[in-house]
């Protein structure tokens, strides 16, 4: 998959429940409390499903979430 | 769309009915008047394979899928709630483990609480804390390659019970859970009894008095436990929990049917009087529509679509709902019987009440889902 469909999907997803705010690709989602602790775990379900990868627990680190591109990023790295 | 057990979920449905009509049911009462489950029975559940049903088995196989994990808890849920919580949080501890543990942790516990040579316990509430539990007063220190951890828990469901406890704490203000083993220096338990429900689930409190592990103890990652160990957990509470309500309202059920048809006044059995007929369709109605929302979370949760947290919290909250007002239902239709412990009804009725409680209060079920909403 390339980068920019991977990116609009993600998007896509977070507009679902982000609806208030225009999404930018760096815009911090969970620093800035767009998204709550609730939201962690659909994030996680759904890149799961999507991507058909394994979110670990090395892979817990904010810097692999908070943003669209640092989302994008890690799922470029896990497929 | 067809809304059908396999024959095998059904086969095993019925092979849970037939154990806990066996071993659980004519117990339950005594278990709830002396406010705990013998460990004889809980090694029978145990010996049924009931403590790790959802964990692969040594091949990396998975023998059990979440609908029929569901039918375990709404058979146990029927007969005793207490039960019924020690399985769920001792299956919290393995969800948790299983999705976020590191490798050893895995690797060390996992067949352990698998056969249930192990049981697990979730340690978040405390005396100041219940729904705002991101903001646990639980500290824990990093020092020299350990963490010391200060606090108290309380309401633990099995706390007397369990072998190892799975405790969030803060860590740098960041909520971080942690795996500590019962008899871990600077851990105290102290049993709690006197609960209007779930009297023979064995709560305690936890008291954590500089109380220090290796940072191998550390699940998941600093920060992340709250929002992903302890969302895991809290994820399956609330579909264990969801499905026991549904058991509740259908022994209520079970119950008033039960009683109405072999009672009489002015003359007339109970089950034909029109109020009570009123009753008694609310409880269908309400329990079918609270088991197709349990049917429904455990689909979710068995594809591991992300949609699976709002409906299990919305399967949750309607069942426990339910389940409050099948059991007022109950107590009213066997009258002053269904105030006596001569009855079942009225233990139906104080477990009811703290489905509506634990796992998450329904005020913040209800936030959760109006939020969802918008």
């Amino acid at each position: 998959m390339k980068t920019d469909e991977i990116k609009a999907d993600i998007k896509k997803f977070l507009s679902k429940y982000i609806k208030k705010t225009e999404l930018e690709d760096d815009m911090e989602l969970f620093t800035s409390r767009l998204i709550n602790s609730l939201f962690a775990m659909q994030l996680v379900l759904y890149l799961e499903k999507q991507y058909q990868i394994k979110v670990e627990n090395e892979d817990l680190d904010i810097k692999n979430f908070n943003t669209i591109n640092l989302i994008t990023a890690f799922v470029e790295r896990k497929i | 769309m067809k809304i059908e057990l396999t024959s095998n979920q059904s086969k095993r449905k019925d092979s849970f009915e037939a154990f806990v009509k066996k071993e659980i049911a004519p117990h339950a009462d005594q278990f709830d008047r002396d406010e705990k489950i013998p460990i004889e029975i809980i090694k029978k559940v145990i010996g049924h394979d009931y403590a790790g049903m959802l964990l692969p088995d040594d091949h990396g196989n998975n023998n059990c899928d979440m609908i029929t994990y569901g039918l375990l808890c709404e058979e146990i849920g029927k007969a005793s709630a207490s039960l019924l919580s020690v399985i769920t949080v001792h299956g919290m501890v393995c969800q948790s483990l299983l999705k976020w543990g590191s490798s050893l942790q895995k690797e060390y516990w996992l067949p352990k609480l698998a056969k249930g040579d192990v049981i697990g316990a979730f340690a978040l509430t405390e005396p100041h804390i219940g729904s705002d539990a991101k903001n646990v007063g639980t500290s824990a220190v990093f020092s020299n390659g350990s963490y010391t951890l200060s606090g108290r828990k309380r309401w633990i469901s099995c706390g007397q019970l369990a072998d190892i406890f799975l405790i969030i704490a803060q860590c740098d203000g960041k909520p971080t859970t942690f795996l500590i083993e019962k008899d871990q220096p600077g851990l105290s338990i102290l049993p709690i009894q006197g609960m209007m429900g779930f009297k023979s689930a064995m709560l305690a409190e936890l008291q954590l008095d500089r109380c220090t592990v290796r940072e191998e103890h550390l699940v998941g990652r600093l920060g992340f436990g709250f929002s992903h160990v302890g969302m895991t957990a809290l994820n399956h509470g609330r579909y264990c929990i969801a499905w026991g309500g549904v058991g509740i309202a259908q022994a209520c059920l079970d119950a008033s049917l039960d009683y109405s048809a072999k009672r009489k006044q002015f003359g007339t059995y109970l089950k034909d009087h029109q109020l009570i007929k009123r009753m008694i369709a609310d409880m269908v109605t309400n329990i079918k529509a609270a088991r197709l929302l349990c049917y429904h979370a455990g689909y979710l949760n068995e594809t591991a679509d992300p949609d699976l947290i709002m409906e299990t919290s919305i399967a949750k909250y309607f069942a426990s709902k339910i389940a409050v007002k099948a059991a007022n239902s109950a107590v009213q239709i066997h009258g002053a019987n269904g105030c006596s412990s001569k009855f079942p009804v009225e233990r139906y009725m104080r477990d009811a009440k703290i489905l509506e409680i634990i796992e998450g209060s329904n005020e913040i079920q209800q936030l959760i889902i109006s939020d969802y909403a918008y």
